[in-house]
């Protein structure tokens, strides 16, 4: 403002005054002084924190007293810690497993609810009660379905007769990670299939009733219509929900702390552990750091990988 | 109750009851003629903030509130009390020590003082002055509270752990209580076993009980992760012996016991799946505090002991140890020293570690006379916590290494990799040998 007013160059109030609303006038300056808000928000709630974790990874700082810069020291250390590597295993497989199932269901529950269904609105309604629970409430639900003396499947499948002892569901490492990965994606496919369903909605009927006269099955109108036109949907929908998976922290800090022996660590909760009760600031926040890459790459393979060849097949875009 | 074990026990406790049977009356323990006179003048309109773990059992925060309330009344000073589950107040007393803002005082766990011992008031004088006062302070609270000569924490006491068993169980696999030995104690898991009601303790990711049961598994053979020096020592044959002990005693145990967590033995132990575990008093109290008529059998049937000696020779138990320190932020230093002193005099302290049941144990000797530890004996066990406890350090000093490891699972993971099958104990040692040497080496 005083820029503006300064440029304008008046030393007298009123011809500043008549300098700052002329100032005013100009379409770029007006722009830029909407923005600075949220730029300033920005800066200040999302810049500052990622920069101030950049930064801490390259230093040795612990909790309770400040660190020094020690360059790559702790992503050196953590690419040989066999825990550290654990993690990165575990949340790839977990990211990719979840996504992937999360996908296939979310799309077909999508298909479903787009069809005539009787009480279509509730139904919808009860489809997206996973998700508005609490992930804290559902992860403590899980754990008692999990429960290694207490689990009511195990209870079931042992008063059916199908099995003679309780089910270690957190407890075995592979039977742990589908455990939790159940339980996200329990939690996870009521955000894909609504978001998919509105996706679907915003296909004009009249598309299909054009497949239909050129005689195109079921399958064929699924694959030629449905398809392109959802895939930017698509896109943007996987690309979230591939991030808030890969970023999962609540479900395993309540299932299981990372264990047993870190089998079910992610990365978000690994870097916690170490950061925070560890007290290694530094290397939590190196591993924090860590996941960018892989976050960036899933954003960029949805960007041009999807998004692309939505354009190219011809959608209407 | 038998006979012979009425007997056993009136013996084991005899010394006890006519220490407390002299120190009776109302002020129980008369202010020693050696105790220094302490006296403070608070700052003017001082008012305080405490941050604390929040309630095991619901006694200590009444009584505590109760205590907190007299003070305010007597001083005028005021004080707002925070609750905070347990294994939040560590991040959060690192983080107002890191950022030199937050609660006056905060009541800690185990080796906080250390992550930050200059940014703490220091407190040598008061607990001098307590100690001279209460029969002087157990060898562990000065491993805890004081750096060199000086005290940057005034221990509050031990939230303890000790053996819980079923009598009724252990007697009919033919055991007339907890053996003494380890070897013992793993012939009793077995019988246990054999008998269809098995004992069961966390190997999953469980902060308290979790470090509590390796650590002992560990220790009791000999095995360490450092030395005096803080010399990283556990890849060692003592430790292997460790692993395979657990080993043998885990095929006992009821299945899934690597997934548990703080709670599991709780809920197992009151449901009627495990009949020995290690736990505090707690599972004894919800038994008789309930209505439940099964659970009132339950609870006369509950019989607690001290951990089994190991091959080593002497006790080698770990408990989680909770002290108060006073930030050097605080506006109102001489304040919260005072809060300190009035709450851990015995007009304070011995109702309210009566309130909580045996959950907290006495840090400073003279509490160990309160009546509260023979009323009920199943309660006696936890009354020598701080007697028997080692640092979760051990045998090394206390730091910023000590914590992370304990944070990382360092030692619960060597034991849970091995007892799954996951790793031979060969390489299980080496690889906390690896872990713990990162975290040692700063």
């Amino acid at each position: 403002m005083t820029a503006g007013a300064a440029a304008a160059g008046g030393p007298v109030r009123s011809r500043g005054a008549r300098g700052f609303a002329r100032a005013l006038d100009n379409r770029n300056l007006l722009g830029l002084l909407f923005m600075l808000p949220a730029a300033a928000l920005l800066l200040v709630f999302l810049t500052y924190p990622l920069g101030l974790g950049i930064w801490l990874g390259f230093t040795d700082t612990k909790i309770g007293r400040a660190g020094h810069w020690v360059g790559l020291a702790n992503y050196l250390y953590l690419a040989g810690d066999a825990v550290a590597r654990l993690s990165v295993f575990n949340t790839i497989v977990y990211t990719v497993v979840a996504s992937t199932v999360k996908f296939a269901l979310g799309l077909w529950l999508a298909l479903l609810l787009n069809e005539k269904l009787p009480f279509k609105s509730l139904l919808r309604a009860i489809v997206l009660l996973p998700f508005i629970v609490p992930t804290a409430l559902s992860a403590i639900a899980f754990w008692w379905i999990y429960d290694a003396q207490f689990s009511v499947i195990s209870w079931m499948l042992v008063r059916l007769g199908w099995i003679h002892q309780y089910i270690d569901f957190l407890g075995d490492p592979w039977l742990a990670r589908m455990s939790t990965i159940i339980a996200n994606i329990w939690r996870g496919v009521p955000f894909v299939a609504i978001c998919l369903l509105a996706g679907l909605q915003t296909i004009s009927p009249s598309y299909y009733e054009a497949a239909s006269l050129d005689g195109a099955s079921s399958w064929q109108k699924f694959r030629y219509v449905t398809m392109p036109l959802l895939t930017p949907i698509i896109a943007v929908v996987m690309t979230f929900s591939v991030l808030f998976t890969f970023t999962d922290f609540q479900l395993i800090y309540v299932l299981t702390r990372g264990g047993p022996a870190n089998a079910t660590h992610l990365m978000a909760t690994l870097s916690f552990q170490r950061a925070i009760p560890g007290g290694a600031l530094g290397e939590g926040a190196a591993l924090a750091v860590a996941m960018i890459p892989f976050l960036l790459a899933a954003i960029l393979f949805s960007y041009f990988g999807l998004q692309r060849r939505a354009w190219q097949q011809g959608g209407d875009a | 109750m038998s006979d012979s074990k009425r007997r056993d026990f009136l013996k084991a406790t005899a010394g006890v009851a006519a220490g407390a049977a002299l120190g009776g009356g109302s002020a129980l323990w008369p202010a020693d003629s050696a105790a220094a006179e302490y006296k403070l003048t608070p700052e003017k309109g001082a008012k305080l903030r405490l941050l604390r773990w929040k309630r095991f059992v619901e006694g200590d925060e009444k009584l505590w509130m109760e205590n907190t309330k007299k003070f305010t009344e007597k001083t005028g000073i005021p004080v707002q009390v925070d609750n905070e589950s347990w294994e939040d107040v560590r991040p959060k007393a690192a983080v107002a020590a890191n950022i030199g803002s937050g609660p006056d005082l905060i009541l800690g766990w185990l080796d906080d003082p250390f992550q930050y011992t200059d940014k703490l008031v220091d407190v040598t004088d008061l607990a001098n002055y307590l100690g001279a006062k209460y029969g002087g302070w157990y060898d562990i609270c000065r491993t805890y509270g004081m750096h060199g000569k000086r005290w940057m924490s005034i221990p509050v006491g031990i939230v303890g752990n000790a053996i819980v068993y079923r009598d009724s169980h252990v007697k009919a696999a033919g055991f007339d209580g907890i053996p003494k030995d380890s070897a013992g104690f793993l012939k009793l898991c077995q019988a246990l076993k054999a008998k269809g009601t098995p004992a069961g303790f966390a190997f999953g990711h469980a902060v308290g009980d979790g470090n509590a049961w390796c650590n002992w598994l560990l220790w009791q053979q000999g095995g360490k992760l450092v030395d005096a020096h803080n010399n990283v020592v556990i890849n060692s044959p003592e430790t292997i012996a460790a692993l395979e002990y657990a080993k043998e005693i885990y095929e006992t145990f009821i299945p899934g016991t690597l997934s548990w967590g703080d709670p599991s033995n709780n809920k197992a132990f009151l449901g009627g799946q495990i009949s020995l575990t290690a736990n505090g008093i707690s599972i004894y109290y919800v038994a008789k505090q309930s209505p439940d008529p099964q659970m009132k059998a339950m609870a006369e049937d509950i019989q607690h002991a001290r951990f089994p000696i190991g091959p080593v020779g002497k006790p080698t138990e770990f408990n989680l140890f909770t002290q108060m320190m006073i930030f050097k932020y605080s506006k109102y230093p001489n304040a919260a020293r005072e809060y300190l002193r009035f709450m851990m005099e015995g007009d304070q302290y011995n109702p309210w570690m009566k309130a909580a049941i045996g959950y907290v144990s006495q840090p400073l000797k003279a509490y160990a006379a309160n009546p509260m530890w023979t009323d009920d004996p199943k309660a006696t066990p936890y009354r020598d916590d701080a007697a028997v406890t080692l640092s979760d350090g051990y045998a090394g000093t206390l730091g910023y290494a000590s914590a992370a490891v304990m944070a990382d699972y360092v030692v619960v993971d060597m034991f849970a990799s091995v007892v799954s099958g996951a790793k031979s104990p060969k390489d299980a040692a080496a690889l906390a040998e690896k872990q713990a040497l990162r975290y040692y080496k700063v």
